[in-house]
């Protein structure tokens, strides 16, 4: 069974050393519960990404860690320290902003000074931390210059570095890369694993953006309406999402979901039959999946094309290295599927499409994976 | 090229006068005109009754410059503002400061200390002629209550001047307190949650986030102050009449008597060039001085 976080409960990872953890965390805005009575360990050493849609929670989340929120109940530990009650300069932690927060009438190397000069830390300390992030940034001719001065790739290493020189337990990085254009984006993401295995810090990172959450994470904490769905990493959530929300937020395109008319069974396993009267054998017990209502969901990378299911091709997506199809069944449910970057196709010409079933996933009524055997 | 009759971005034409003669012809006429020739008349002996008795060069100047009450008058107005500009720039910005937040009280505080900036210049000195009032005033009973004995503010040489200065602050306090509030509002919240996980004091955040970060409107809110006070006169005129003994006689006072009682145009002419290269160089100065911190 995939890791699915318990909201009351904590995950199988309490043999590595102590990271942060999260104990029966909320928070409420007014009457809006924006998290509830969540759960986490993040192992020290750790890449976790908190991905959701806008307003799941994740960036509160983030915040309540930093001390810039206050939880309404539950416990904050960080490296086997309680930390939530404590001020956000006191809890080891390192922030890395959406906008930055660069201080703008500050020179870079006085920004990243600041926050050592607070706390007394001495003069020749501070230049070595500086001097080595910089480096490692590279962003040594910079250090003169005032934020103003800097292009958003730079003001972005900035952020960092100010970061870094705090020698912080966690960096925490709320959205950092969404005011990035794309290409610089994809550049920074890579930059930033590079970063962590270089650094072996702990690292929480917030987006909405799957690709940077798979491409990033060591594990990824899938987020929905103040709870977790799911924690895994990032093969695990794509491959065997414990949800329909986390099967249709994980993955380009989303995964394609077509009601189940009834099932049978079949050498223990489930067969799903679909309202076109299709069979798709599934590797998943049908002892697994529950009575009534039940979706099949199946990526566009497991519908073959062939034989099976009548359908006429509606859009072609030309994607380079592959081509998205989406089709529109007999029935008048629409599915995408994958075709080579350079196949030939034309819009109204009809295809037929077989799912592989051993990819299959069946999802009960209130949207919970039926737990499939390990492939 | 542009073609002809294609307008754009960088199309010269003269069509387009047209849209600033509007202004430049009322600023030409109520502004260029009469600094010419107010400019012009100081160098005139010109009397209201008499009339126009010639060109006198700089005799008006150099009368202003004998006079003593001029010179004392000169005295006075720059006292007043250096009493009441830090004042508006200190309290106002420490009145911004703790009422900065989205608190029901805060906005009622705030309406309550701009409330004040809509009163009329009468209603003002009234207000304060009755806190003033020696042995029956608000103060006299405030000072009463603590045992001691009543002041006389408006008669008093020494303290006349500031009593002023103490009704002006509380009468405008609201401009000066709501640029400064305009003024915070723009600085990010996060950088002070930056800063508060750079562990800085709430001292350390003042000096280093919030003073820094409004240093435009700080500069801003002096010169228009210093501009306005300069120009001190309803609430002296109407508080003091400009004495005891002339101790707290503004220059527009002066320039008012000079041309509206004694007629003497001219003559008021010149005083009014004295103030205006007064508050010039005053203005220049803070530019200088704001610039220098801005660069350094």
């Amino acid at each position: 069974m995939p890791e699915q976080a318990d909201q009351n409960g904590q995950l199988a990872h309490n043999s590595a050393p102590p990271g942060l953890s999260l104990r029966h965390v909320g928070k409420r805005f007014g009457s809006f519960e924006a998290i509830s009575n969540l759960s986490l360990e993040v192992p020290e050493g750790e890449f976790a990404v908190f991905l959701g849609p806008s307003g799941c929670g994740k960036s509160t989340l983030l915040r309540m860690v930093a001390g810039l929120e206050a939880p309404n109940g539950g416990e904050i530990h960080l490296g086997g320290r309680r930390i939530d009650s404590l001020p956000p300069g006191d809890r080891g932690v390192a922030m890395v902003f959406q906008h930055y927060a660069l201080y703008p009438h500050m020179t870079v190397r006085q920004n990243m000074e600041f926050g050592l000069r607070n706390i007394g830390t001495q003069a020749t300390e501070i230049a070595r931390r500086v001097a080595d992030a910089a480096e490692m940034l590279e962003i040594g001719t910079l250090l003169e210059r005032k934020p103003a001065q800097l292009s958003g790739g730079q003001r972005q290493r900035v952020a960092i570095g100010r970061a870094i020189v705090k020698e912080p337990r966690i960096f925490l990085f709320d959205e950092p890369l969404s005011n990035l254009d794309a290409a610089l984006r994809a550049r920074t993401r890579v930059e930033l694993a590079r970063l962590h295995q270089r650094m072996r810090a702990t690292m929480v990172f917030v987006t909405h953006d799957q690709v940077e959450a798979m491409t990033m994470a060591t594990r990824i904490v899938v987020m929905n309406r103040g709870r977790i769905e799911q924690v895994g990493t990032p093969i695990e959530v794509y491959r065997r999402p414990a949800t329909r929300f986390v099967a249709s937020f994980i993955g380009t395109p989303a995964m394609n979901f077509l009601p189940v008319a009834r099932l049978e069974e079949q050498a223990g396993m489930a067969v799903a039959v679909l309202a076109n009267g299709a069979r798709v054998a599934t590797a998943i017990p049908a002892a697994a999946v529950p009575a009534g209502e039940v979706t099949l969901g199946i990526r566009a990378e497991d519908l073959h094309p062939g034989s099976g299911m009548a359908a006429t091709i509606e859009v072609i997506e030309r994607l380079g290295e592959r081509t998205l199809v989406h089709v529109r069944l007999t029935d008048g449910a629409t599915l995408i599927y994958d075709e080579p970057g350079d196949a030939e196709l034309e819009i109204g010409q009809p295809v037929a499409l077989s799912p592989d079933g051993q990819a299959a996933h069946l999802f009960d009524a209130d949207g919970r994976a039926c737990a499939a055997e390990a492939r | 090229m542009a073609a002809q009759g294609v307008a754009g971005v960088g199309v010269r034409s003269t069509a387009n006068v047209l849209f600033v003669l509007p202004y430049m012809a009322v600023l030409a006429a109520l502004l260029i005109f009469p600094l010419g020739l107010g400019l012009f008349l100081s160098f005139q002996d010109w009397d209201m009754l008499g009339g126009w008795n010639g060109s006198v060069g700089w005799e008006n100047f150099a009368n202003l410059f004998t006079d003593k009450i001029f010179l004392g008058t000169i005295r006075n107005t720059v006292l007043f503002v250096v009493m009441t500009v830090p004042a508006f720039v200190a309290l106002g910005l420490f009145l911004a400061l703790a009422l900065n937040n989205g608190l029901r009280r805060s906005v009622v505080m705030r309406t309550i200390f701009f409330g004040s900036s809509v009163l009329s210049v009468t209603i003002v000195t009234l207000i304060w002629r009755l806190v003033y009032l020696p042995d029956r005033g608000l103060l006299a009973d405030i000072l009463g209550l603590v045992g001691l004995p009543s002041i006389d503010m408006v008669a008093n040489e020494s303290r006349a001047l500031p009593s002023v200065a103490i009704v002006t602050v509380w009468w405008i306090i609201g401009l000066p307190m709501t640029l400064f509030l305009a003024g915070l509002q723009q600085i990010p919240a996060e950088l002070y949650e930056a800063a508060a996980l750079d562990n800085a004091s709430r001292w350390r955040v003042f000096t280093s986030i919030t003073l820094p970060s409004i240093r435009r409107t700080i500069v801003l809110v002096a010169l228009i102050e210093v501009i306005l006070q300069f120009q001190v006169f309803g609430q002296i005129f109407l508080i003091t009449s400009g004495g005891p003994n002339n101790a707290s006689r503004p220059i527009v006072q002066y320039i008012y008597e000079a041309g509206f009682r004694d007629w003497q145009l001219g003559f008021a002419a010149a005083a009014s060039q004295v103030l205006f290269a007064l508050m010039l160089l005053a203005a220049l100065a803070q530019f200088w001085f704001a610039r220098r911190r801005e660069a350094a």
